[in-house]
């Protein structure tokens, strides 16, 4: 089980997790744009996707919530050697990383203060499938409407109903990323 | 001696540790989603005085991948000290590749202007900011600045506006134009002339800021919108020199004035170096060209 632990980090860092940043940034800034990212073996259930952001994004000074079935004796050890992030409880964290069961009650997370909006949690939601049908998102990054299939609609629009505040959320499956800031306005079709 | 490439392996991939690269991204990411706040970031010291782009750098370094082609711009041109220098940096810290090409480039760091040529999907602008709030001349607490950002209240600002009308006659800031983006926060866009504040709005390139010395980062995604602030009876207007490019003609570009003797001579050029250059490889020739 040690020796797994050492396993599945980034070979290359510096390259790897730069190329694995401007991936999650275009998936941020032109949200539904569906992105592949690459590099990380993270034991299961973590998908490589959702490896590879916490690899390019958390670090000892970032808390991180691990929810469900990510929340076991594989992933504790990878997170501890590869990372170094403190595990913390939901209401804490500044990242979170499970599937959108497992993180619920969404409205634990942080959603940052009136004068410093950026103090907010940002989750990584793993999901079955990515795809561009489903709610429509509208908002800055994206040009007319762009499509996404979201695990519901509900917890999206009132996350923008708190906008500047809110959480901001990475889907992961596989090694595809998409993005969806608190920023996007998000319509069930 | 040494020879200049022979440190190039001792510096991480772009200058920055990863630890650093992680916290400016997620600086960068968070600035993303609140477009036009102002991310406060831990910036570091760069091997370059305060006031020469070290924010800039840092937001440029942590997005950088080798496959990047870079290109650096101060007030429009390739071939100035400080974008030389800056693009210097990273092809021996990063070893990316270098073009002066704005439709080449996929990641473009920018003091004061907006490249002539039209950005495109896929292009990072990155822009040095000296200062971020753009309220500080109104307001010189951080603590009221940032009270004032988060209650909306921006009213001092078209005060400031309103005294220029009644001073000059007309709004008489002519660069670092204030713009509200996407109807929430006011913004600087760093000291761009009017000129190139209607390229801000709907741009398809992600537009990067990062000013190192006020340690902060803000962003503007894809497709933002960032109003110009104006009244309905004095309605934002650009202003440029009322004269044609000297070398290439060009009617509708940013000029620079050039002072060319001690009786009075002058000429207008470009302040794009490479939209200039583009322009007379094409044939077109202004009053003072020739013809390639």
């Amino acid at each position: 089980m040690i020796a797994d632990a050492l396993e599945g980090g980034f070979t290359e860092a510096p390259v790897q997790s730069a190329r694995a940043f401007r991936e999650i940034l275009e998936a941020m800034a032109r949200p539904g744009w569906i992105r592949r990212v690459q590099g990380a073996a993270p034991p299961v259930p973590l998908s490589v996707a959702a490896g590879v952001a916490l690899l390019v994004l958390t670090d000892p000074t970032t808390r991180l919530h691990l929810a469900g079935a990510a929340d076991c004796p594989a992933v504790r050890d990878w997170v501890a050697f590869h990372i170094g992030a403190p595990l913390s409880c939901a209401e804490d964290a500044d990242f979170a990383v499970g599937t959108w069961q497992a993180l619920q009650p969404i409205h634990r997370f942080k959603i940052g203060q009136p004068d410093y909006p950026d103090r907010s949690a940002t989750l990584i939601v793993e999901v079955d499938r990515l795809a561009n049908h489903g709610a429509a998102l509208t908002g800055p990054g994206i040009e007319t409407a762009a499509w996404l299939n979201l695990p519901e609609t509900a917890a999206f629009r009132a996350n923008r109903a708190l906008f500047p505040l809110g959480f901001d959320t990475l889907f992961t499956v596989g090694d595809q990323i998409a993005g969806l800031p608190r920023s996007t306005r998000v319509e069930a079709i | 001696m040494l020879d200049a490439g022979s440190h190039a392996d001792a510096y991480n991939f772009a200058y920055l540790d990863e630890q650093t690269k992680r916290m400016i991204r997620r600086a960068i990411l968070k600035g993303i989603a609140v477009p036009g706040y102002q991310v406060p970031f831990a910036s570091r010291e760069m091997p370059m005085p305060y006031g020469w782009g070290t924010g800039g750098v840092q937001v440029t370094a942590a997005c950088l991948v080798p496959e990047d082609r870079l290109k650096v711009i101060d007030q429009g041109a390739d071939d100035t000290t400080n974008a030389v220098s800056i693009r210097r940096f990273f092809q021996r810290t990063a070893g990316v590749a270098v073009t002066e090409s704005t439709p080449e480039a996929t990641l473009i760091q920018t003091r004061h202007r907006i490249p002539e040529t039209p950005m495109t999907e896929g292009q990072i602008l990155v822009y040095q900011v000296p200062i971020p709030e753009p309220l500080r001349f109104l307001e010189p607490r951080e603590t009221e600045t940032r009270k004032m950002h988060e209650l909306e209240e921006y009213g001092l600002m078209h005060v400031k506006l309103y005294e220029d009308i009644a001073r000059h006659g007309q709004i008489a800031t002519s660069y670092a134009y204030p713009v509200k983006v996407e109807g929430r926060y006011v913004m600087d866009p760093s000291p761009i002339p009017k000129f190139d504040n209607p390229k801000l709005s709907g741009n398809p390139a992600i537009q990067l800021f990062g000013a190192g010395r006020e340690q902060r980062i803000y962003a503007l995604p894809p497709w933002t919108e960032a109003v110009s602030l104006d009244f309905d009876d004095h309605p934002f207007e650009t202003s440029k020199a009322p004269h044609d490019c000297d070398l290439c003609g060009a009617r509708a570009s940013y000029l620079d004035e050039v002072i060319t003797d001690d009786q009075g001579g002058r000429m207008f050029v470009c302040s794009d170096t490479d939209f200039c250059a583009g322009r007379r490889a094409e044939g077109h020739v202004g009053r003072l060209g020739e013809a390639a």
